[in-house]
């Protein structure tokens, strides 16, 4: 196989779905790199799950290709689907079943050699940090563990896709942290789609966010030039004997200011260019009286808030 | 792939009370025709010991107990059955067969064998009660063998009408509830027509017929018969309502 075939391991194109007179996605475009981890970011209802059931071949696409590792899911659905772990919002859990049945059956299921489904249940639950319920009822166990054991069948087939929707909802933050440092460590091997609405999760964990909205894809890129997004670095500078804000404006390569508090002001400075040191310059020269810079971050969440809002008002 | 989702279902159902309740009520159900048949046999012994070739025990005790829990099958497979498609989806546990690698047909044949080897263990369980009484008298194993056949058909006819009706709801009891009624209907339907289309003389049709009647096809196997045209007509019910279960499922793939 060519070096950019493997590299690839989700492609889809086109991809539309409809569900009557209502398109639910909408012609997306998705591609996924090994060792990635994408964000599928968007708020509810913008079709953040359908596309995930479309991607796992549980929802038949209207329109549109997928293929998987270079496998079309429509044509062989059975060697695409052997290379998918998927975690569904509400984990397809046995409650009757323990943990160490359960991942047996998800491992039968997805063909692993009898003589390694052992091995493979081990890792899986070394993995989700289920080491020490492997006897006990999947219906006993709390919130998060159930949801650990969710993830432990999506990879217990050591698949080269990972697709999870929503794995953090209801988990307190401590499991929240722990879920996220096993979303990270899975990038390495395997390439990772996320989907939240919950923000900092994607600035935590992912290298690359898709953000989704009424179905259309919006915006594509990676975290880092989501964040200087449509603006250039942000500070916030406090000074004691603040100028007019025209004469703050005025320093060469500040694009805009504003007053936050009396003494706070934010500046946006050219895009591409960093001016903080002729700004202190002329903080110093001028007797601003400067008591606190410090660089205010685009937050992802301003960024989504800006796009969303302004699909709507197109 | 079919036999591990069947070992599954199998799992499944004796980790949940339904089974065990299901199989409690028919041996307290079967049991009790069983003992009822058996006091009335020896009852008219001495009457029937007088008449010329009289019916043993086998015929007059076995076949109704076969035809109480034929009777029972027709509550207890629609309960057993709403748990294998429409209680899935409700749970949402559906979504991992869907995922794995396994195509749709092994999924819908995997269910329906596991939900037989449930039903063979019932009409096991049933013949036992009749062989209990190998040590006391002289028993017509032939007949015992057709009667179990037959229940077996008529248990795999019921499975497969009532995990069809499984796959177009995602209410479980909406499910029991419809195949109950379906089966019921193909049943009186089924037997009606038969014997209307028969009368008319119309035979070919009324033969047509009784592929939608269970009960019909159970017929001659209560008389010892092994009727190839039953076991044929059962055979094509199956086949018919397990390949419109997987169309079902795979169409909701489509229709989302």
């Amino acid at each position: 196989m060519p070096e950019h075939e493997a590299a690839t391991t989700i492609s889809a194109r086109g991809l539309t779905r409809s569900f009557g007179s209502h398109i639910a996605v909408n012609n997306l475009t998705l591609e996924l790199k090994r060792g990635e981890v994408l964000g599928f970011l968007g708020p509810n209802g913008a079709g953040k799950t359908t596309t995930m059931q479309m991607l796992t071949g549980n929802l038949a696409p209207s329109r549109g290709a997928i293929s998987i590792c270079g496998v079309d899911l429509l044509e062989e659905p059975a060697a695409a689907k052997a290379r998918i772990g998927y975690l569904p919002e509400v984990p397809p859990l046995y409650r009757e079943l323990t943990v160490d049945e359960y991942l047996m059956l998800a491992a039968k299921l997805h063909r692993v050699p009898k003589a390694h489904r052992r091995e493979a249940i081990a890792a899986a639950r070394h993995r989700c940090g289920l080491a020490e319920v492997g006897k006990k009822l999947i219906g006993t166990l709390s919130k998060g563990y159930q949801q650990r054991v969710g993830i432990a069948q999506a990879i217990v087939h050591g698949p080269e896709v990972v697709i999870l929707d929503e794995p953090t909802v209801g988990l307190d933050p401590n499991q929240i942290r722990e879920i996220r440092g096993l979303i990270r460590e899975l990038g390495g091997a395997h390439s990772v789609i996320l989907s939240t609405h919950i923000l900092p999760e994607v600035e935590a964990v992912c290298d690359r966010v898709q953000i989704m909205h009424h179905g259309n894809l919006v915006y594509g890129d990676t975290i880092a030039a989501l964040k200087q997004f449509e603006s250039g670095a942000t500070v916030l500078l406090g000074l004691r004997r603040p100028p007019a804000l025209g004469e703050l404006a005025a320093v060469p390569g500040v694009a805009a200011a504003a007053c936050v508090e009396p003494t706070l002001f934010r500046l946006q400075f050219t895009p591409g260019g960093d001016s903080t040191e002729t700004l202190v310059a002329h903080a110093v020269a001028r007797g601003w009286g400067l008591y606190q810079l410090k660089p205010a971050q685009t937050s992802l969440e301003d960024v989504f808030v800006n796009l969303t809002r302004r699909e709507e008002a197109n | 792939m079919i036999f591990t989702i069947a070992g599954k279902e199998l799992r499944a159902l004796f980790a949940s009370p339904l089974a065990w309740v299901v199989l409690t009520v028919m041996q307290i159900i079967t049991g009790y025709a069983f003992l009822r048949r058996l006091d009335d046999f020896l009852q008219m012994q001495p009457q029937l010991s007088q008449t010329a070739s009289p019916p043993g025990a086998t015929e007059l005790v076995a076949s109704p107990v076969f035809g109480t829990a034929a009777a029972l099958l027709l509550f207890a497979i629609p309960i057993l059955a709403m748990r294998l498609i429409a209680e899935e989806r409700r749970n949402q546990t559906m979504v991992l067969l869907v995922s794995a690698p396994v195509s749709m047909s092994e999924i819908v044949l995997g269910k329906f064998l596991g939900l037989m080897a449930f039903l063979l263990a019932i009409v096991a369980l049933t013949a036992l009660m009749p062989l209990s009484l190998a040590g006391a008298t002289r028993l017509d194993y032939g007949l015992l063998a057709s009667l179990a056949a037959g229940l077996a058909l008529l248990a795999a006819s019921f499975a497969a009408v009532s995990l069809f009706i499984s796959c177009l709801t995602v209410h479980p009891v909406a499910a029991a509830v419809g195949a109950f009624a379906a089966l019921l209907g193909m049943m009186l339907t089924g037997e009606a027509a038969g014997d209307g289309l028969r009368a008319r003389g119309w035979s070919v049709v009324a033969s047509l017929a009784q592929v939608l009647s269970p009960g019909r096809n159970f017929e001659p196997f209560g008389k010892g018969l092994f009727d190839s045209y039953a076991v044929a007509s059962s055979a094509l019910l199956i086949a018919v309502f397990l390949a419109l279960a997987i169309r079902q499922l795979d169409a909701q793939r489509l229709r989302g």
